[in-house]
């Protein structure tokens, strides 16, 4: 049911554990099946002065799907400019593990809400403009999470 | 590989595997009325009288179907529409399997109502709310004898008392069951009842339906009228001859294999439930089968301990959410009174003929630290 590759990243899962006074958190939880997800960032600044993502962790309540894809966007994401790693979505992701069953389509998306999460309250918390595309998916994920409750 | 799934099915029998060659060089039509068919409808009808004997039946009660979900169809659709015009209610537990529970469905598109009796914590239907549930417009009742998930075994030679004194039909899925623990249509005043071949260590494709004399039913399959008109198909008689003779080895070591496994399981649980901390049983320590122990485990998903064991060799099943087709908790769970979080981290370890107590003990080895390490990712 699993490529190798998902199955490499949930037995040996990448960028696992917390990150301590990290600059954003995305807390996450899945509608669908109940699964939780945070991920961790720390920023940095490149050559460019442009913010990159230093370091990032997760911690991941749910199926293997789940682990893979938050150790996937782990791995994406490190060092990479905040603009660039904004871009990932679920393709990215859906290649990158090699295909994922359709049913399971749903914890990648889990985990590019929680780094989106992540990167917003990086924004806000460092009194940063947000831009307009992340304030609109910021708002759909705050909505979704209190049905979730 | 070490197999702990029994409870989905099992292994066949190396007796049966040696036996199949020979039970399908018969090959006639028992219908058929020149010597082989003949022959063979002989054979049919030792068969059936032998597997009768085993829940105290008369051989012309029992007849053979293609699976225990057949058996269950043509149960619920059979004896509503017989009797539709006595009553249009019928009563099953909120655990039942799906070809129960989707049968009850679909009757209900057809003008029939159902009542879905609850189960306690331990997943035991209480008699007394089955009573209750009676009206006078009920002709089924239809309580499961043990619980495919849990494990747990249901009163039911309590509910058959009542349906008996009320003169309600009462259907017992024993699809767990037979070949494990004693049954006994007359004393538990059952009026239906499935079992099934794969379950006991035969082949898949063949189950049986006993329905005692004198009821009211009509057929799922109609056609040439085999099975006493029941059930329409030429016998598999092959398969039968197979479910007969796992069936006569099952019964002639009931005893001492459910002494074995209940040993077994009560060894699993207790080496579970010490080694791992937030870890519970689900289902009954008493009233359960012998071979089922369903467990689960705080702040830890289901399917990944499943994936855990597979990587290591061992085969389990699991209840979680995340693992269903349709991503919804075990129905089983959520009627036994847990919420869909608790539900998330659980996985069903069913065991069986070939089970030996080395392989539950590399379980109880290797378990704990696989939860420890899915709790170290987890956020809680
Ligand atoms: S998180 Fe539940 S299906 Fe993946």
């Amino acid at each position: 049911m699993y490529s190798k590759k998902v199955l490499d990243h949930f037995q040996n899962p990448r960028n696992r554990g917390q990150i301590k006074n990290p600059d954003g958190i995305g807390k996450v939880g899945n509608i669908v099946c109940g699964d939780v997800m945070y991920l961790y960032i720390k920023i940095a600044k490149n050559k460019k002065n442009q913010p990159i993502i230093k370091d990032i962790k997760f911690q991941t309540l749910g199926c293997a799907a789940a682990i893979a894809n938050s150790s996937i966007i782990t791995e994406l994401a490190k060092n990479k400019t905040v603009n660039q790693a904004l871009k990932i979505n679920k393709s990215t992701i859906v290649k990158s593990l090699g295909g994922l069953p359709p049913i399971k389509i749903h914890c990648s998306l889990l985990a590019i809400d929680a780094f989106a999460q992540a990167v917003y309250d990086y924004l806000s918390k460092s009194n940063q403009k947000i831009p307009e595309k992340l304030i609109k998916i910021h708002q759909r994920i705050e909505k979704e999470q209190s049905l979730n409750l | 590989m070490i197999y702990l799934d029994y409870a989905s099915t099992t292994p066949i029998d190396p007796i049966i595997i040696k036996h199949l060659s020979s039970y399908f060089s018969n090959f006639a039509n028992t219908s058929s009325l020149h010597q082989s068919g003949q022959k063979a409808k002989k054979i049919l009808e030792k068969n059936r009288k032998n597997i009768a004997k085993f829940i105290k039946a008369d051989p012309s009660e029992i007849i053979f179907t293609s699976s225990a979900t057949e058996s269950n169809n043509t149960v619920l659709k059979g004896i509503a529409f017989a009797n539709k015009n006595k009553g249009n209610h019928i009563i099953i537990s909120s655990i039942e399997h799906d070809c129960i529970l989707n049968s009850a469905d679909w009757l209900k598109t057809q003008g029939f109502k159902i009542t879905k009796i609850p189960v306690d914590k331990f997943g035991r239907v209480n008699p007394s709310d089955v009573k209750k549930s009676i009206t006078k417009k009920t002709i089924l009742v239809s309580i499961m004898h043990a619980n495919n998930e849990i494990g747990t075994i249901e009163p039911i030679e309590e509910i058959g008392k009542i349906c008996c004194k009320l003169n309600i039909y009462f259907h017992t899925d024993a699809s767990q069951t037979f070949g494990k623990i004693p049954i006994n249509v007359k004393k538990m005043n059952i009026d239906l009842l499935t079992a099934s071949s794969h379950k006991v260590y035969g082949p898949k494709g063949i189950a049986l339906l006993y329905i005692k004399k004198g009821t009211n039913i009509t057929p799922l399959l109609h056609g040439g009228g085999h099975e006493n008109t029941l059930r329409s198909s030429t016998v598999n008689l092959p398969l039968v001859s197979a479910f007969a003779k796992t069936a006569t080895i099952r019964h002639s070591e009931l005893v001492s294999e459910s002494q074995r496994l209940f040993k077994l399981r009560h060894h699993l649980i207790k080496n579970i439930l010490k080694k791992i901390p937030n870890s519970h049983l689900n289902g009954h320590l008493k009233f359960s089968l012998p071979n089922i122990a369903s467990f689960r485990f705080d702040n830890v998903e289901g399917e990944s301990i499943l994936l855990k064991l597979d990587q290591l060799g061992i085969a389990v099943s699991t209840g979680s959410a995340c693992s269903s087709n349709n991503l919804k908790p075990s129905h089983v769970l959520l009627a036994c009174g847990l919420k869909p979080s608790q539900t998330h981290g659980s996985i069903r370890i069913s065991f069986g003929r070939w089970t030996t107590k080395k392989e539950i003990n590399y379980l109880i080895k290797v378990l704990p630290k696989i939860i420890k390490d899915l709790r170290r990712l987890s956020p809680f």
